[in-house]
This record gives C-alpha cells, sequence and structure tokens, in this order.
C-alpha cells in the first residue's frame, strides 16, 4: 500500500521535471497512470473488501524511535480510494481537453495533481495519526500550489495563500488535538483509537480542536470563505479537489471519529451545529451567484455542511445517508464543475447572464449536465434520490432527542439545494438569465465541444443515473463502508421504492419548495442581494489578517526601537539582574577562593586588567578592539598556566580571527567613538558596574556551590571505550553532546548568511521591500 | 591596491604550512589537542594571510566554491553523520570505529566521529570565507562614513 502514494510521487516528480516538454496529450497520460494503477489494485483487493476482510499493512521506519507508517484498507477507505483514484483518472482524462499544450507550467500542474492525489491515497489509507497528519498537511500545500499556479495573477496567490492559512491553520490546530487524545489513548493508531475511545478533559479538547481541523478543511462555517476564492484555479482542480476529494478530508476524519465519540457531550452540539448553519449559509449564498462555477462552490460548501450533520451525528442510519451522499455528491459535483468548465472554454465566459442557450450540438453536454443537476436535487431515479431519501430517514425515528430539529433544517437546506440546482440549469443551458441584468457582461461565442472533452462527465452522469436506477448495485459496497465505521451494522438495502414513508413526503415538499423559490427567484434574489452589505467570511479572514498585521507593526516598534546601544544595554542589563536576583535571594556566604596558584597569574591578571581598562577608556575604535584582543590571548595564557591546551588553541584562533574580522567592520565606522552626552553616560555606567559586579558575584559563587558528584569522572572513564578517543574535550564535543554541537553549527550557519545577508543589504532597502509586499496584498484583496 | 614584495613571499611560504597544521588539528583532534572547530580556525587564519597580502580578490581565487556552498557542505556533513545512527537504529551520533592495516603506517584507526568534525571545519572555513565576502570589500569613502554617523545610523 506504502508504494502507491510513492509511485505517486515518483510520476509527479518526473511531471514536475519534464515541465512542457510532454504536452497535454502526453502529461495526462502520465500523470493518470498513478491513480490509474491505485485503481487496478483496489479492485484485485476488492473481493476480499467486499467479505469485509480489513488489510493492515505496518511499514517500520525509524526504529530508534518508534516511528511506523500504518495503513489500512477497510470498506470506506476503499470507497474513498476509488473516489480520489477514479476521479483522478476522470480528471487528468478531463484536462488533456481543457487545456492547451501552450499552458504555462502544464507539466508542474499535472505533477502536483499528481502528488495530490498521492497524498489523498494515502490520507485515506493512513492509520495513524501523525501519518494521517503528514498527508492532511500535504494536501493542504498541493492544493495551494494548484490554487496559485498562475503566479503572475495576484488574486490568485491571494486566494493560495487564504486558503493555505486557513486549511494549514486548521491542520496545526487539528495534530494538538490529535496529541492530546492520542496520550489520552495511549496510541497513535487510528484503529486502536476508534476500537476503545478514551475520555476525560484532556480528550475533550482534542475532540474541538480536531473538529476545528475538519471545519476549516472541509470549507465550514466560519471557515469557508477560501473555498469560494479557490475557484480561480482552473476547473479541473476545483472539480477534482474543491468539489470531489480534498474538501472531503474534514468529513472522512469526522465520519471515522463520530461514532466512537458522539456520545461525547461536545461533540453532537458543535458538529450538528456548524453543519447545519454551513448547509443553510451556503445554500443563500449559492442562490444569489451569477457566475456558474462560484454557484457550485457555495452549492458545494452547502453539502459539505449536509455530509457534517449525516456523519457528524453518529447514528447508523444518518451514517449510511452519509455514505452514499458522500458517493452521490463527488459523482454529480464533479461532473457539473467538468460541464462549467467545457462551458467556459468553449464559449469564454460561466456568468449565467450572459450564456444565451445552446444548440443542437450541445446536446450530450446539456444532458449530461441535467442529470447532475437533478441529481444534487434529489430527483429520483438517480442517486442523489437516493442518497436524500436515506438522509431523511436517518434522522426520523431515532434515539437522539434532537432529531427533529435536524431534520427540520435538513429539510430546509435540500429545498435550497433543490432551488439552486434548477438556478444552475437554468443559467446554464436557457437564455433566460440574458435579461436578468441589462448588460451582460461579455459577449460569448459559440464552439460546440469536441466528444473527448465531454466523455469524462459523461462516465460520472452514466454511473449516477445506473445507481439512481437499480440502487442495489451498490448494496455490497454501502454494507462494507458502513460497517467498517459502525460495528455490528444492520445489512444495506438499498431500494428505489420504500413505499409512503415520511422522508418521501419529504422530498415533495423539497421539490415543491425549491420550484417555488425557482419560479419567485426574482423577488428572492432581490432579497438576497442585500446580503452583499452583510460582512462574510472573506470580510472577516481580511480583517483578521490586517489586525495581526497592526499588532506586527505595534510590538516591532515598540521593541525594534534600532537604537543599538539600547538593544545591548537591555540585554547585558537582563544577564546581571536574573542571576543577580536569584544570588541575592539564594546565598548566603561569599567563600573567597585562593587568590594565586602560581607566580605566572602575576602576569596574566595584569595583562587582563591593563587591557580591560584599556579598551574601557581609549577614544579610538581601533585602538579598543586591539586591547579587548589583549584581553583574549590574556585569557589564553591563563587557560595554558591551568593546564587546559584545547581551550587556550581554540581562544588564540578565535581571538586572532576576532581581530582580523573587527578590523575588516571599523574600516567602515567612524575612527572615534561618539561621545555620549552626560545624561546618555549615567545610564552605561550604571549598567556596565551591574554586569561586572553580577558576573563576578556568579563567579565566586558558582565555583564554591557544587552539591552534586561532578560528571566529568563518568566522562573521562567512558570518553576512550565508548567515544573511542582520548581527548575528552573532543570526544564530549562530538559525541557525547553531539546534538548540542550540531545546534551551535547550524547557529553559526545561520548567523553567516544573516551578517552576509545584513553586509550587503543597501540602507532602505527594507523599507522598500516592505512597501511592495503590502502593496502585492492589497492587490489581492478583491 | 599596494601588494609588499615581502608580505607577499612570506605569506605565500607560510599559508601552506599553516593549511597543513590545521588539518593536522583536524585528524589528531580526536586524541590529542585539536579538532574540526579550532582546525577550521587555523586555516581561517590561513586565509586570513592571503587578505592581508592581496585582499578580497586573493580570496576569492583560492577556490572556485562559492562561501555558502562550503558552508553549507560542513553542515550537510555534519547533519548526516548524526543522522545515520538513527536510520540504522542507534541513537543519534553514536561514533563507530574503523581499524585497518595500512603498508608503512602501520594499524590506522578512525571514527565516524572524523565526519562530523569535517563537518564543523568545512563549516568554520565557510564561515571565514562568508565573513572576507561580507566585510573584506572596499570599505566605503570616508564622506559615506561621515554622512551615516550625523543621521544618527551609529551611535
Amino acid at each position: 500500500m506504502l508504494l502507491l502514494p510513492l509511485l505517486h510521487a515518483l510520476t509527479g516528480t518526473v511531471l514536475v521535471a519534464s515541465g512542457p516538454r510532454l504536452g497535454r496529450r502526453w502529461g495526462a497520460a502520465l500523470g493518470a497512470l498513478a491513480p490509474l494503477v491505485t485503481l487496478i489494485w483496489l479492485l484485485t483487493q476488492l473481493p476480499g473488501v467486499l467479505d469485509g476482510d480489513v488489510i493492515d499493512e505496518r511499514t517500520s521506519w525509524v526504529d530508534g524511535l518508534a516511528l511506523t507508517v500504518d495503513l489500512r484498507l477497510d470498506g470506506f477507505a476503499a470507497l474513498m480510494v476509488l473516489l480520489v483514484s477514479g476521479i483522478g483518472v476522470l480528471v487528468f482524462w478531463y484536462s488533456a481537453g481543457y487545456f492547451s499544450d501552450h499552458t504555462r507550467d502544464l507539466g508542474r500542474l499535472f505533477g502536483l495533481l499528481t502528488w495530490f492525489s498521492g497524498a489523498m491515497v494515502g490520507l485515506v489509507l493512513a492509520d495513524n495519526l501523525f501519518v494521517l497528519y503528514m498527508f492532511w498537511e500535504l494536501t493542504s500545500i498541493t492544493s495551494y500550489l494548484l490554487i496559485g499556479n498562475s503566479h503572475e495573477n495576484a488574486r490568485a496567490r491571494a486566494s493560495a495563500l487564504h486558503a493555505l492559512l486557513v486549511t494549514g491553520l486548521g491542520g496545526l490546530v487539528m495534530f494538538v488535538g490529535f496529541m492530546l487524545i492520542g496520550q489520552a489513548a495511549g496510541t497513535f493508531r487510528l484503529s486502536e483509537i476508534l476500537a476503545d475511545p478514551p475520555s476525560g478533559g484532556p480528550v475533550t479538547a482534542g475532540l474541538v480542536l480536531v473538529i476545528v481541523g475538519a471545519a476549516s478543511k472541509s470549507a465550514q462555517y466560519p471557515f469557508h470563505s477560501w473555498l469560494p476564492g479557490a475557484m480561480v484555479a482552473p476547473t479541473p482542480i476545483s472539480a477534482y479537489l474543491h468539489s470531489a476529494t480534498m474538501v472531503k478530508a474534514g468529513v472522512y476524519l469526522v465520519a471515522r471519529f463520530a461514532p466512537a465519540f458522539a456520545g461525547h457531550a461536545v461533540w453532537r452540539p458543535i458538529v450538528l451545529t456548524v453543519g447545519l448553519v454551513t448547509m443553510v449559509a451556503g445554500g443563500l449564498r449559492a442562490l444569489r451567484q451569477h457566475d456558474l462555477k462560484l454557484l457550485l462552490a457555495f452549492g458545494t460548501v452547502s453539502q459539505l455542511g449536509m455530509l457534517f450533520v449525516l456523519f457528524g451525528a453518529g447514528l447508523e442510519a444518518a451514517t449510511l445517508a452519509g455514505v452514499l451522499m458522500l458517493f452521490g455528491h463527488a459523482l454529480f459535483k464533479a461532473t457539473l464543475f467538468m460541464v462549467v468548465g467545457i462551458i467556459d472554454h468553449q464559449t469564454g465566459t460561466r456568468d449565467l447572464r450572459a450564456l444565451p442557450g445552446f444548440g443542437r450540438p450541445w446536446l450530450p453536454v446539456v444532458a449530461i449536465g441535467l442529470v447532475a443537476a437533478a441529481s444534487m436535487a434529489g430527483v429520483p431515479l438517480l442517486f442523489g434520490f437516493i442518497a436524500k431519501e436515506q438522509a431523511f430517514a436517518g434522522f426520523d425515528g431515532t434515539g437522539y432527542s434532537w432529531s427533529a430539529p435536524v431534520l427540520a433544517v435538513l429539510v430546509g437546506g435540500s429545498c435550497l439545494t433543490a432551488a439552486y440546482s434548477a438556478r444552475w440549469a437554468w443559467g446554464a443551458f436557457t437564455a433566460g438569465g440574458t435579461d436578468w441584468h441589462p448588460a451582460p457582461p461579455a459577449a460569448p461565442v459559440d464552439r460546440p465541444p469536441r466528444r473527448g472533452f465531454w466523455a469524462p462527465p459523461a462516465v460520472l452522469a452514466t454511473a449516477t443515473l445506473a445507481l439512481g436506477v437499480a440502487p442495489m448495485l451498490a448494496d455490497g459496497f454501502a454494507d462494507v463502508a458502513l460497517s467498517s465505521l459502525v460495528a455490528g451494522a444492520h445489512h444495506v438495502h438499498l431500494a428505489l421504492w420504500h413505499g409512503p414513508t415520511l422522508a418521501l413526503a419529504l422530498s415533495l415538499v423539497v421539490y415543491g419548495v425549491g420550484a417555488a423559490m425557482f419560479v419567485a427567484r426574482r423577488p428572492i434574489s432581490s432579497v438576497l442581494a442585500r446580503g452583499h452589505t452583510v460582512p462574510n467570511g472573506s470580510d472577516a479572514y481580511l480583517a483578521v489578517l490586517r489586525a495581526l498585521n497592526r499588532v506586527a507593526d505595534l510590538v516591532t516598534r515598540v521593541t525594534q526601537s534600532g537604537s543599538l546601544p539600547f538593544y545591548a544595554g537591555v540585554i547585558l542589563l537582563t544577564a546581571a539582574v536574573a542571576p543577580g536576583l536569584a544570588l541575592l535571594i539564594g546565598t548566603d556566604t561569599l567563600a573567597w577562593p585562593d587568590f594565586l596558584d602560581s607566580p605566572a597569574h602575576i602576569p596574566v591578571v595584569l595583562a587582563l586588567v591593563g587591557g580591560a581598562l584599556g579598551a574601557a577608556l581609549v577614544p579610538r575604535r581601533l585602538a579598543a578592539a586591539l586591547f579587548l584582543s589583549v584581553v583574549g590571548y590574556g585569557m589564553a595564557a591563563l587557560f595554558v598556566v591551568e593546564g587546559a591546551p584545547d581551550l587556550a588553541l581554540t581562544q588564540v584562533t578565535v581571538e586572532t580571527l576576532g581581530t582580523v574580522l573587527f578590523v575588516l567592520v571599523l574600516r567602515r565606522l567612524p575612527r572615534r567613538f561618539s561621545r555620549p552626552t552626560a545624561a546618555g553616560r549615567i545610564p552605561r555606567l550604571f549598567v556596565s558596574a551591574a554586569v561586572g559586579a553580577a558576573v563576578f558575584a556568579f563567579a565566586l559563587v558558582a565555583a564554591d556551590s557544587r552539591t552534586a558528584p561532578p560528571v566529568s569522572d563518568e566522562m573521562i572513564g567512558r570518553a576512550y571505550p565508548d567515544g573511542h578517543g582520548k581527548n575528552i574535550v573532543n570526544v564530549i564535543l562530538v559525541d557525547f553532546r553531539g546534538i548540542d554541537t550540531l545546534g551551535e553549527i547550524m547557529v553559526l550557519g545561520v548567523a553567516a548568511v544573516g551578517a552576509v545577508a545584513l553586509a550587503r543589504a543597501p540602507v532602505g532597502s527594507r523599507r522598500r521591500a516592505r512597501a511592495a509586499t503590502v502593496g502585492a496584498h492589497q492587490d489581492g484583496d478583491r | 591596491m599596494k601588494r609588499l614584495l615581502v608580505v607577499d613571499v612570506s605569506v605565500r611560504v607560510m599559508f601552506h604550512t599553516v593549511l597543513i597544521g590545521s588539518l593536522y588539528l583536524l585528524f589528531v583532534g580526536h586524541n590529542r589537542p585539536g579538532g574540526g572547530f579550532v582546525g577550521g580556525l587555523v586555516a581561517g587564519s590561513a586565509i586570513a594571510l592571503r587578505f592581508i597580502a592581496g585582499g578580497i580578490d586573493e580570496v576569492r581565487g583560492l577556490t572556485r566554491f562559492r562561501p555558502w556552498t562550503i558552508l553549507g557542505t560542513g553542515l550537510l556533513l555534519a547533519a548526516v553523520t548524526a543522522v545515520v545512527p538513527v536510520v540504522l537504529g542507534d541513537p543519534v551520533l553514536s561514533s563507530a570505529l574503523w581499524e585497518a592495516d595500512v603498508p608503512l603506517l602501520g594499524t590506522v584507526k578512525t571514527t565516524s566521529a572524523l565526519f562530523f568534525d569535517s563537518g564543523v571545519y568545512l563549516l568554520v572555513v565557510g564561515l571565514v570565507f562568508m565573513v572576507f565576502e561580507a566585510f573584506g570589500g572596499e570599505p566605503p569613502t570616508a564622506s559615506a562614513v561621515d554622512r551615516t554617523e550625523r543621521a544618527g545610523g551609529v551611535a
């Protein structure tokens, strides 16, 4: 199983590296390879999976850290893999017609799509919270790169960033939730956690965080606004990532967690409220869109809300409805996006006010679009009807006390769905929209599409139709998908006709209200138009971003005054006061050490004191630097006298190079120190005296305050047997405390890069760079 | 830049000697005073000698690698040495010992710590190159310095 994401990664890398050389046909064919292989692999596993077998695979990754990659194929995962890979293959096929050989960065686009597909396969197969999280973030990152693929477009960049920030932050929040739940459960294996769900305060907090992550990924209110923004991406990407697969990741997580955690006090109130609000608000927003693609995007938001409700309730019948709806939605929504893409591609517009209706050559496309839209509305003989019936039945007569209100809102949301489905079909395929607005934005051209272009959505529409007429075909798959979520679930028997049930009556209500809303579209539209004045999610996002920038500016202004003496003063004073206070509180007596061990100390100390005084008193910078070197070499001499040749060697070389560096830098500065005013001199004197006293006292106390036996004896004992070295200092540096050394040299490297950057940056360039960034972002706000 | 023959010649003589000394420090470091850090610093002093003799152009002519390439290679070498034992299932930075009988030299012992130390050595050498790259160019003219000071840029 692990090979599947790796195959995606490999072919994706080949595609990115090949750039435009492969062209659209071969590029799409190579891109479709990995999803196709995944699909074939799934078919070979399918007989076992349909018998209820579960395939576990554990690959040990880093033994030393106990990291493993756990993958698991059960019924629900198989359904997700089928969607991801099946629609993936169709999207690549469709892309071959959508893009031209001259599309910029086509190889990168196909490669990213393949990477995404692999990440998504990994996400649904993951049985380990770390692995799940990794694939989750990989989908966010590939989504970011795909939305921003046309990187010259400021709007694409801003939308991509919006999506990344929201889903990425959500992912981080979710990761904290994973940690809390995994710690409480004592395992990070998803299947084990769900089989034996932990409880307690941290788990409650963890669940809330996981819900936040899932809601941000699945574009639930109040995080939804990135999804409509993501529609700047080319339509194949929207069809694949932003309707059929990636946005289902949050739903997938809720589906996995809900049966185990729905009884938890926080779960249902949050998930159901979020889902219902999203369903209704998304539906209302969809009803006022003129852009067919945006209409579908808000429709997707609404449907994702519905899926949140169906899965989130954690009830068996509702979960079955969720499984059906998940599958049905992927089928019809991908189809609808592809149809919009065809219309956009062939006519140059997707504004329903400009589309004039289509002639005979468009008949197949119109038929495909109508089937998909009708399935979305829940019309019988299509799979959407089966799913919607089950959704209504799922909240009818359950033990859950809030079933009735949830059902009422679901019906209301479905009315909106029926209404915007009708609006979409009417706007796309009839001239009805053209008299809507006095001035249509752009005059469309009419080039009927070629057969290969509409074949992929035709496959999906056929599946919608076939499963709608003969739903029993899906019995087996729905059965294992349900039973892998809800243990001990009843067997599934899907049927077109259940008799005169409440669900059927509610469906009739939905058609009636939906039709009425479509007929009354003008008054409704004028009411909804007033909604433009209400702040929406993307205003909120921008407000948050601006507030963040203002806070950052404020903090920067307060802490970064730009005065070097001020910085140095703060640092030194902290270094003096913090240990100084500890000394005052914790020490009773000062033990005076022997001041003179050997006569060699006398000249060394004289040089040290003289150098230090000289450095503090001379007015010329170069002279001060040289006096400092005297202090440094004096220290080296002291090390020699005390029998530490290693330290002495290092000290001498550092001092030598340090002096050279001082000279280099001082060439750029004035020869003399600037003379501080009398008022400026007093704080400097105070800081110097405080630092000197604190260091002096600290050295005395530290030398005398050993309570535990020194660790050096053990290090001396182990240096040769364990570290194979006779130089203990070196063994400590490269072996015992090697990680410290690694960290230190990293700091050194970063500091070097920073110093070069600072030295090279011309004065004022930073201000200009900042102004440019802000300007670009304001362009992207629109 | 005016060059002094005496300085030029003596630097040429000393340069390689100091470099060999730095390599000696690197290799004996595990058993005697020395090590990658000191070795790198000594090599850096050798580079500083060349700078004194010929300025930044002479330093640039020493190697065709860019300073950050040297620095990054060192960092990478050290990090890889640290991580390899983890991949093999041992703690981070576990050191391995190799012994080999070499004709004329007798038994030669070396440990994986030498790679780590070599990484440190390269990093320090790269750092010195970078410092000269950053600050070794011709300093700004005196008037520019005065302007900076009057604007309050330097306290």
